[in-house]
Parts: C-alpha cells; structure tokens; sequence
C-alpha cells in the first residue's frame, strides 16, 4: 500500500477526467515538438540554405526537388510547413508561457501586497484592477503597442500588462480569506519579518486559484499573441509564431492554397483547447470550496 | 352527488432516483367535503407535500403518479391531459404556497400576475379583470387596493404578499383550495388573522380547502378533519376532535405529546425518539415501528386500514387506548 | 435617482480624464512625438521650428492642458496620411463598425437566446449538449482563425458568399450603410458571424443557466399553479427574470465587441474603424491612434452609463430602491 500524499491525491483526482487526461498528453506532446523542433523538424525552416524557392506552395504529400516530403506542404518561400509549425510553436509558447509567468509574478505579488497592506494601497492597486479589467484586452494591448511599437519584447510586455489585473484579483481574494486563518496569527505572534509572513506563508497557501488562473491565462496569452501577430502588430517576421504564419497564408487561401495558414491554425486550436481542458479540470480539484 | 369535492383512492407518488425509487406518497386515501377543511398533518419529508402536489397535478419528474384515483367532482384527474388539467387549475382548484416571498414573480406588477390567471381561464375585457382583481384583493383584507395593484411583490410585507397569494387563488371562486403550509413563514399575529379570513372565505364559498401543515395547533383552530401522514402513508384519520382528544396510533400519540401546552406548564416536552426514515426503498412493514415503544414482530407486516369508529381510520396493530398523558 | 445620475456622471468624467492622462503620457513620454512629426533628413533649424510650432518645448503639463483643450474641443490633429482631422477620419469610418458591431450583437441574441432556452429545457438531452459543448468552442476558438475558415468554406470552396469589403451600400440619413441592399447583406453576413460568435456563446450559456435557475424557483410553480399555459409562463414570466442578467452582460459586451471589430475587420476588409487603427498603428500615424483611443473610451463610459440606467429600469427592486 502507497502512502497517500497530497500529490499522490492531487494526481488521482485529477485523472478523473479523461478529457483531461488527454488534454494533459496533448500539451505535454505539443511542448516536447516545441523544444525538440531543432530536432525533430525535417528542416530548418528559417536556414535559407535548405530553402529552394522552387519548392514554393506545394500541396500536402507533395516531394521536393530533392525528394523530400512535405507532409503539410510549404509555404511562398518554399518553407516546410511542419517544420514552419513546429518552431512557430517555439515562440507562441515561449512567448505564451513566458507573459503568463511574468504577469503571474507581478499581479499576484501585487495582489498579496494588497490584501496584507490595506489601506491606500489596496485602493489603488484595486482600482487599477478594476479599471484595466473594464476593457478588453485586445484593445488594452493595441494601446501599449500603438506607443511602443511592435517587437517580441513589447508583444510579451503588452500580454503581461493585460493578464497581470486577474492574478491580483485573485491573489488578493485568497490572501484576504488566508489571512484570517490562524497560522497567519501564529506567524505574526512569533513576530516573524512581514516579507516571511507574505512569501512563505501566506504566498503557498494561495497558490491553488493562481495556478488555475495560470493555466488559462496561458491559453488566452497565446491566442492573443496570435491574433496581435496576425494583425501585424506582434512578432517581427524574423521570428514567425503561429499567428504570423496564419497571417502568411492568409492571401493564399483566396486562391484555394488553404494549407498554409489552415494547419498552424489547426496547431494552434489543438493547443489553446488542450490548454483550456486541463485548465477546467484543475479548477475543479484545486477549488477549496468543490473539495469534500 | 354526495357533497365530496375530492375523493382521492390510494394515491400513490413515486420518484424514480438513480438511489431507488421514492415512494414518497405510497397508498394514500382522503376525501374533503364542500365548505369543510381537511387538515394534513405530517412531519417534513412525509409526503403531505406531495400529496397536495399530486391533487393539482404538479408532480414534476422524476415524479409520477404511480397509482391511485383523484376524483375531483366525480372526474379522475389523473386521466386528464394537461390541458385540461391546466383548464382547471387555478380555476376549480386553487393552491397557495409555502414561501409568500418565493410565489410572486419578482418582477411583475401585481396586477399583471392577477389579470393573467383571470384572462387565463375566462375571456373579459382587460377593465373587468381589472375590477375582479381589485375585488379579490379588497376580500383579502388589503387596504386601498386599486393602489396597491400596481405595486410590485417587493413592496409588500410578507404578510401581505401572502394575502396577495391568497387572493390570486379566490379570483376563480374555486371548489377546491389546496394550501401548503401558507402561514408557517409568517408572524403568529398574522397567522391568526389569515387563518381566520380563510376560513370564513371557504365557508362563505363552499369551498373544500385542504391544509397542509406541521402544526398541530393549526389544525385544532380550524380543520374539521385530519389526516396523520407519516412516511409516505395516512397512519391515522378522523374528525377534529375525537383524533386530538383520543389519538389511537402510536405517532399520533407523539405529536400531540410533543406540543408545548399551557396546562401542563413544567412538565418536560415528550419526544419522538429517532428520525424519520429514508424513503428510498423503504422495506414492507409499519415505518415507525423503529421509533416506536409498542412494536413487535407483527409490525414487519403491513398494518391493514382498521375503521375504530364512524369516519375514522388507523393503520396500526397497536392502537393506543388510553389518553394523551 | 437624480444624485445617483449625477454621481455616476461625475465618475464618468474622471474616467475619461483618467484616460486622456494615460493616452498623453503613452504618446508623448513613451513614444517621441519628434520623430514623427519631422522628416529625418530636416536641419536643425527645421526641427527647432516645428518644435516650437507643437509646443513640445513647454512644460509636460502645460503640453497635457493644451492637448486637453483640443480634445474638448473635437481638435485632435491633422492625420499625417491622409492628411484630414484624425476626428472626422474616425468620423467617416464609425458607421461602418458601428452597423458591423450592431448586427453582430443582434444575431448573439437572436441566436444565442433561443439556443439557451432550448439548452436549458433539455440540459440532458443529446441537441442540449450538443450546443453546450459548442459553446465552449465559441469562447476558446481565435476570432481570426474562424473568420479565416469562414472565408475558406463560404467564399472559397462553396463560393456563396462575398469574402471582402462592404459591397454595394445605400444612403440613409446621410450615411451609407450595407443592410439595405442585398448585395451588402451577403457581404455583411460573415464578418456579422464572426464577431457574434463568442457572445453567442455568452448570451446561450447565461439563458441557459437562467432557465435552469429559475426553472426551480416557486413562482414558476405558482404561476403554473394559476393555470397560465406553458408558454405564458415560459416566455412571459421566467424570460422576464432571465432578460436582466442577459441584457445587462450584452450591454458591457458591447465595447469588448467594437473592439474585436478590429480582428474582424482585418479578415474581413471590412473599411471601418478598425481597420483604419490597425494601419495607422502599422504607418505610425499617432493623430488617427488618439482619436481612435479618445473615441472609444468615450462609448465605453457611455455604454457602462447606459446599461446601469437600463438595469434600474428592467428591475422594479433596484429601481425603486434607488430611488428612496
């Protein structure tokens, strides 16, 4: 018999979905084609040398000069479009995961600063929440890009901007409903240092909710990258996410070529979707009050 | 025909549930007269809700009438379509509800919710249904009523709303008043005084009112008959009076003895021991003989419907001669 | 009732005044307005000149007040492309997005109403799930990618329907507008789509669970106990419960919806507001940005004003408790 751990619990509840499962497998399969693309791919797609402009817009299935097989077919410049998939994976992900960490940093300390400090600081911060939530997103992030101009650097910038208002919101409930627990008495009893009390004991104990917020701000930072690069205010056509390439293929589609932006688009479904699965079955086994 | 408003013949109401079948009212029979108030008596979860639920003919599923006969005037309602259900609900038979602060739309006037079940049974012009309206709630004891109908529900007392209620059920003048514990929410005061209002309506209508409630007291200030419902099934019945002063099933017994009295000031309040049982699959035999001093092995059975004097009946291998200590 | 107007009001012009700040600040401290206004290949006395022309020598705040006058006074420059006042741009493009953005909104409710009550008369029912798992794919489905696929099946593969631009449109006070010919029908029939689809999904889920909720309540029961036939107390008695949460949501909604016209614009060519931000945000033309930013946030106080004053209408309980 297996000692029941709180993880060991935690992964068993969680299998209780099968569609979480499966969405669980899916987003560990697109993460690993994401960092092994290097490897992986049949080319590199962005190594002009392997690129042979006469290889431009084939159709799926169809075999280069050299006998290569475009599974997914290529694209204007000739590119793979699978290989195209997978590093544009690289980047929707980095770029995805990437805000969401930072944004998840910024608001939750900036929730917990709230619910612990009170007083002006909580009023200001929580206005500022409910301000930048009264606007949707897509348009709070077309502003920061109006004054800072496009760039990978300012796309993340722009993402951690929107998302960083939901964490405090919802690092400042927790925190609110924690800090009458007794432990956080005890904590200040021992006259521990304010920054301990918030970091190492509070901070842990309000992680459940920020994670589940995590998970799907994580979808919501990717589908908002793509559709920012697909507008063209987001990554630079150096470094193509999958909403740049769906923005690539766009005028092709007009002309029957659908390949080109059809499967980043089919890339990108598949992720935001698994993404969302997982995050529905956290919530309900990290959310204290479905717990028995 | 013989004055009976309603006859209902082993009634029986069952919730099919993925844990079993509830039988929530197993074999019920009672009958009401024109002007006379039927008391039903029942803990919660006895059934007495479903009983009145199952006369007006809104079971929801997974409930269903499983068997029984509710002759309504001679005509079996459990044979009617809902249509013609519905043509006599609200119209022939009427029903007031638990919570006067849950049954009134919150957000349409009062006099909308009166014209409607006025226009929904009759056809008159919008000025008549109007005037009915005003009429009914005027008989309620409503001040200045043709203010009050464009009111809506929230700027009523609790009290008031249940007039409201009340007068909504009079619109069609019906045969028949099914009333599920109407005045448990409310104040004492109030209590009294709708309890009173009511039974003067019905007797002044010859309506048959049936009243549901928990409340012994209730029943002895204005029912003419009751019914004892425990688990599902009438366990004892009879007039007023004589089941009161000399209750022969044993619950019966523990009701009467578990209400606070005046005469016997100090005396410790009896109790029934235990709790009422699951319905879910509920074995054969008398359900209280787990809570009850005077069981035995005959009580695994069924206890057959005995008729200890005119008009009464008992369904128990024990009856309780003496009185009510 | 009139202080709680006129305490919303004054909340309204401090939001506003709160975001002409942030447009300024973003503008002209992020950005360097220099750099715009300026050819690159001006001389030093050019650029002192223009400098001195926009005022950019004056004190920050002095900069903002003059700023601030312009915007009271509808004056927010001159576009550098098409060289016209970034506010009668705007101006010109606003109908377009608006009739985009109202259409869509109309078919979320006459779609998405239905729906609901069908889902939440049925929840367990295989079409009840059906459209509740299609709902979840309203919401995580990127509006551009569906807007792209609508192109490829409709237009492309079925060619039924016109992929780009307004069509053929008729005048109506003045203004032209799509809906009233056939030919601007059929364009405006899968940007509409489009921008409908995630409050489609909205507007059924809050029916649905609406019906659900209030399905269970007693005044249905008491309302089904009065004898009023199915559909009275369907449509009459538990729609009117349901319509505040679902009027209210649909409301706020609307400026989350003027601005996705921006994605649905992009795909769609669609020549409104929208798609006018976009290349001026891709050619740097800040003027056009402003209005732009100015002019929405204006329809967002004033939506958010409008749908508070519309749900103290729909519900006699907030209604009149304002009021006392």
């Amino acid at each position: 018999m297996r000692e029941e751990t709180p993880f060991r619990r935690f992964v068993s509840e969680f299998a209780a979905s099968k569609v979480a499962v499966i969405g669980f497998v899916v987003v560990v399969i697109v993460a690993l084609l994401a960092l092994l693309a290097p490897l992986l791919a049949p080319q590199n797609p962005y190594d002009l040398a392997q690129l042979d402009i006469m290889d431009g817009r084939l159709a799926p299935g169809a075999k280069s000069l050299t006998g290569m097989v475009f599974w997914l077919g290529t694209d204007d410049q000739g590119r793979d479009m699978l290989s195209g998939i997978m590093y544009g994976l690289r980047i929707s992900l980095s770029v995805g995961v990437g805000s969401a960490v930072i944004a998840g940093v910024v608001g939750s300390s900036l929730g917990l600063l709230a619910a612990y400090v009170g007083g002006w600081v909580e009023t200001a911060i929580m206005r500022l929440v409910d301000l930048q939530l009264s606007f949707p997103a897509i348009l709070v992030a077309l502003m920061i890009l109006a004054f800072l101009g496009k760039g990978v650097g300012n796309v993340m910038l722009a993402l951690v901007i929107v998302e960083w208002a939901r964490y405090a919101r919802t690092a400042r409930g927790a925190a609110l409903v924690e800090r009458r627990r007794e432990y956080i008495e005890a904590a200040e009893c021992l006259a521990l240092p304010q920054w301990r009390v918030l970091f190492r004991h509070l901070l842990p104990n309000c992680m459940p909710p920020l994670i589940v917020i995590g998970t799907i701000q994580v979808a919501r930072a990717i589908t908002l990258e793509a559709t920012l690069s697909f507008l063209g205010l987001g990554v630079p056509i150096t470094e193509p996410s999958l909403g740049l390439l769906i923005a690539n293929g766009y005028q092709y589609m007009l002309s029957g070529k659908y390949w080109i932006s059809f499967y980043p688009g089919i890339a990108l479904l598949v992720t935001i979707v698994a993404i969302n699965l997982m995050g529905d079955q956290l919530r309900d086994v990290l959310n204290p009050r479905l717990q028995r | 025909m013989s004055g009976l408003t309603l006859e209902v013949r082993g009634l029986s109401t069952h919730f099919d549930t993925r844990a079993g079948t509830v039988r929530a009212v197993d074999g019920v029979s009672f009958s009401v007269r024109r002007g006379r108030v039927l008391g039903l008596v029942g803990e919660s979860g006895s059934g007495k809700s479903v009983t009145g639920f199952s006369v007006i003919g809104l079971v929801d599923p997974p409930g269903r009438i499983a068997a029984g006969q509710i002759l309504f005037k001679g005509t079996d309602l459990t044979k009617l379509r809902e249509e013609e259900l519905r043509r006599l609900r609200g119209n022939r038979i009427a029903m007031i509800f638990q919570d006067p602060m849950m049954t009134l739309n919150p957000v349409l006037r009062i006099d909308t919710q009166m014209m409607e079940t006025v226009f929904a049974h009759t056809k008159v012009s919008r000025q008549e249904a109007w005037e009915r309206s005003r009429d009914a709630l005027g008989m309620v004891g409503i001040p200045s009523p043709e203010e009050r109908l464009s009111s809506y529900p929230h700027q009523f007392s609790g009290g008031m709303r249940q007039r409201v209620a009340i007068a909504i059920a009079l619109l069609h003048r019906p045969d028949l008043i099914v009333a599920d514990e109407p005045t448990t929410a409310l104040d004492v005061t109030i209590q009294a005084q709708i309890l009173a209002e009511v039974q003067t309506l019905a007797r002044e209508y010859g309506t048959a009112l049936i009243w549901i409630t928990h409340d012994l007291s209730v029943v002895a200030g204005l029912a003419d008959e009751v019914a004892v419902m425990y688990a599902g099934r009438i366990v004892e019945s009879g007039v007023v009076g004589e089941v009161l002063d000399r209750p022969l099933h044993p619950y019966t017994h523990g009701l009467i003895g578990s209400v606070p009295s005046r005469n016997k000031r100090g005396s410790k309040l009896r109790q029934i021991p235990g709790m009422t049982p699951s319905l879910v699959d509920l074995p054969k035999g008398c359900a209280f003989r787990t809570r009850c001093s005077h069981a035995d092995a005959a009580c695994a059975e069924d206890p057959p419907i005995i008729e200890p004097g005119p008009g009464r009946s008992l369904r128990c291998f024990h009856p309780q001669l003496e009185s009510v200590a | 009732m009139t202080t709680w107007l006129l305490r919303r009001l004054v909340q309204a012009v401090f939001v506003m005044l709160a975001m002409t700040v942030i447009v300024f600040v973003g503008v002209n401290v992020i950005g360097d307005p220099v750099e715009i206004l300026i050819s690159p290949d001006a001389d030093q006395a050019e650029r002192l000149r223009v400098i001195a022309a926009f005022g950019l020598d004056k004190p920050l705040w002095e900069q903002y007040l003059h700023f601030l006058g312009g915007v009271v006074q509808g004056d927010l420059g001159k576009s550098f492309v098409f060289n016209e006042p970034a506010l009668r741009l705007i101006g010109g493009r606003f109908p377009a997005t608006m009739e985009l953005a109202f259409t869509a909104v109309a078919l979320s409710v006459i779609v998405g109403i239905p729906l609901g009550l069908y889902a939440g008369l049925k929840p367990d029912g295989l079409l009840g799930r059906a459209i509740m798992a299609g709902s979840i794919l309203g919401f995580s489905l990127p509006t551009f990618w569906v807007g792209l696929m609508l192109i490829m099946v409709f237009a492309v593969q079925l060619g039924w329907l016109p992929s780009t631009g307004r069509g053929t449109t008729a005048e109506f006070l003045g203004i032209q507008w799509s809906f009233l010919t056939r030919d601007g029908l059929a364009h405006m029939v899968m940007p509409a789509t489009n921008l409908a689809l995630g409050n489609i999904a909205l507007v059924l889920r809050l029916t649905r669970a609406g019906v659900r909720e209030n399905l269970g309540l007693e005044y249905v029961k008491f309302a089904r106990a009065k004898g009023l036939s199915p559909s009275r107390v369907l449509f009459v008695h538990v729609m009117k419960n349901i319509m505040i949460p679902v009027v209210t949501v649909i409301g706020l909604e609307f400026g989350s919806v003027v601005a996705f016209a921006v994605v649905t614009e992009s795909v769609f060519a669609w020549p409104g507001m929208g798609k006018l931000i976009i290349d001026s945000i891709n050619v740097l033309d800040r003027p056009v940005i402003v209005a732009y930013l100015m002019m929405i946030v204006v329809l967002f106080v004033t939506i958010n004003l409008l749908v508070d004053l519309m749900y103290t209408v729909l519900d006699p309980r907030v209604r009149l408790d304002g009021r006392e």
